[in-house]
């Protein structure tokens, strides 16, 4: 049975398109079969962070809508196996999706895919509730600063009581903390929240923090998730994430000021 | 029989005169339990009573009580009755439902003429058996809401007429609302408010509190005035001379 993952976050810009890239293309890595759903209808991101937006032919409300299937609009990565992207469209806006539609199309992914990683709209109107809503499992991206803390409060609140689990009373949405662009140093000076005031505040379990670095804008920059830079912070701790997802338990790294050697002392850097 | 359960709304005439001492008398409304029986004098009365307060000892222990007479024709010894309610430990407050004359004579002896907001059943003629269980004698507690999760931010939560408990923490941008009081196991940092419908004892506890606003029976504060002595700390909301009052919670 697919497991169905939302990437969410409530603010935008924190991260959710790059994290669905990473954490979609990780999971493929290991060997599951993975689909990423762009459910930001209108602002279409998810292709070019993917590197496949030379691809795209029909999208997400093409098949909602009954005018292709999912064969045709799946996009298949060339660089991953198992991995596949089915884009959003550009020219829509978000009430083109329909709660009927979305759980046609997701009950025909399942049927495939082992994970289908829902990469939600900034926001808390319906696109974002069309994203939640079948998830099993969510991750939900934050920044260390008081208004994406905040803001993801709120989404957290949206997947206890918005969703259909939380409607048919099922148990409750899985939920996961990931940590996105966080900087040791800028903690340590007091600019920065730290994981512990991100943890107290939101209070769910955390299952990544991802240090800000240079390695994210290059990766979106050349349309290859971060993940696949392996020498990077930022690629190592996507891949510990996807470890813990898949239930492993992994130290967290990347979380104290690194010390500078003595060369790095004297001539900086 | 007697049906202690029943209680009457005793509504105070509210009169409010101001001196330099600034003396205030206000209206409130208070439970009292009430007293029926066919005969009120000391001799049924007593070994009646005693038995019936046998089945609940220490609940109506010092309770005020109020003599419904409704169905008395002849003026009761209101001073021997007096020295009976001292000897149960009850307080004999005063008497309800009484003809002219046992009202005068019971004002004589120093006790109220109460009159009934709603009118109480009075089941005077019904048999002794049919007197009432220790079950329904409970005390009518207000009832309590229970949120066992966190409330986030965006989410209110309203307890009608009702104590609201929250086992996790209030988000910022939560606001979590009792008619009764308020208590949060967690951190508070959203708004609570206490007493809604304008009960000024009500109170709101929480674990640690940084809240946006606090109230109580309408008063409130917000987070700028809260922040001092008590931020971050487990504390203790309460309305005093229609003031807010926080105290350590220990």
């Amino acid at each position: 049975m697919a497991k169905i993952i939302v990437v969410t976050s409530g603010k935008g810009g924190v991260g959710k398109t790059t994290s669905s890239a990473a954490i979609g293309t990780g999971l493929a890595l290991a060997g599951h079969k993975t689909v990423i759903v762009d459910f930001d209808i209108g602002l279409r991101n998810l292709d070019l962070i993917m590197g496949c937006e030379r691809r795209v032919v029909y999208d997400f409300v093409n098949v909602i809508n009954g005018e292709a299937n999912l064969k045709q609009t799946l996009i298949k990565d060339k660089r991953v196996d198992n991995l596949f992207i089915l884009p959003a469209s550009q020219t829509r806006d978000k009430d083109a999706l329909t709660k009927d539609g979305v759980e046609r199309v997701l009950t025909e992914l399942a049927k495939e895919f082992d994970f289908i990683l829902c990469d939600s709209p900034a926001g808390i109107e319906s696109g974002a509730m069309m994203a939640l809503y079948f998830a099993d499992e969510a991750v939900v991206v934050t920044n260390p600063e008081v208004s994406s803390v905040r803001d993801s409060d709120r989404i957290l609140g949206m997947l206890s009581s918005k969703s259909r689990r939380a409607e048919q009373g099922l148990d409750g949405i899985k939920e996961h903390l990931l940590l996105t662009r966080y900087n040791p140093e800028r903690v340590q000076k007091g600019e920065m929240l730290s994981v512990e005031d991100v943890k107290e505040i939101l209070a769910i379990e955390l299952i990544g923090v991802i240090p800000e670095s240079q390695a994210v804008l290059n990766a979106s920059n050349s349309g290859q998730p971060v993940i696949m830079d392996k020498d990077s912070d930022a690629g190592q701790a996507y891949l510990d994430t996807v470890q813990r997802l898949l239930g492993e338990t992994v130290p967290f790294r990347f979380l104290t000021v690194e010390k500078k050697g003595f060369i790095k002392r004297i001539f900086g850097g | 029989m007697y049906n202690a359960a029943e209680a009457v709304i005793i509504i105070a005439k509210a009169l409010n005169f101001m001196s330099e001492h600034s003396l205030e008398l206000k209206g409130s409304l208070f439970p009292l339990s009430v007293l029926h029986c066919t005969d009120v004098s000391v001799s049924t009365l007593e070994p009646l009573l005693s038995a019936k307060l046998a089945q609940a000892p220490g609940f109506f222990y010092q309770a005020p009580i109020v003599l419904n007479l409704q169905d008395c024709q002849q003026v009761p010894d209101f001073v021997a009755l007096k020295h009976l309610f001292v000897d149960l430990k009850l307080v004999l407050v005063g008497v309800t439902g009484a003809s002219p004359t046992i009202k005068a004579a019971a004002q004589q002896a120093g006790l109220a003429a109460l009159q009934a907001g709603k009118t109480t059943s009075a089941k005077t003629n019904e048999a002794p058996q049919a007197a009432v269980s220790p079950q329904q004698l409970a005390p009518s507690t207000m009832d309590s809401k229970i949120v066992e999760q966190t409330v986030r931010s965006g989410q209110q939560i309203y307890a009608k007429g009702a104590d609201l408990i929250i086992k996790g923490a209030v988000g910022a941008g939560a606001e979590v609302i009792a008619d009764g009081n308020i208590h949060i196991y967690g951190s508070l940092r959203g708004k609570a408010i206490a007493g809604a419908s304008g009960d000024t004892s009500k109170r709101i506890y929480c674990f640690n509190m940084q809240a946006e606003l606090i109230s109580v029976a309408g008063n409130y504060w917000l987070s700028d005035s809260l922040q001092g002595e008590f931020w971050g700390k487990p504390a203790c909301i309460k309305l005093q001379d229609d003031t807010l009052v926080i105290s350590e919670l220990v």
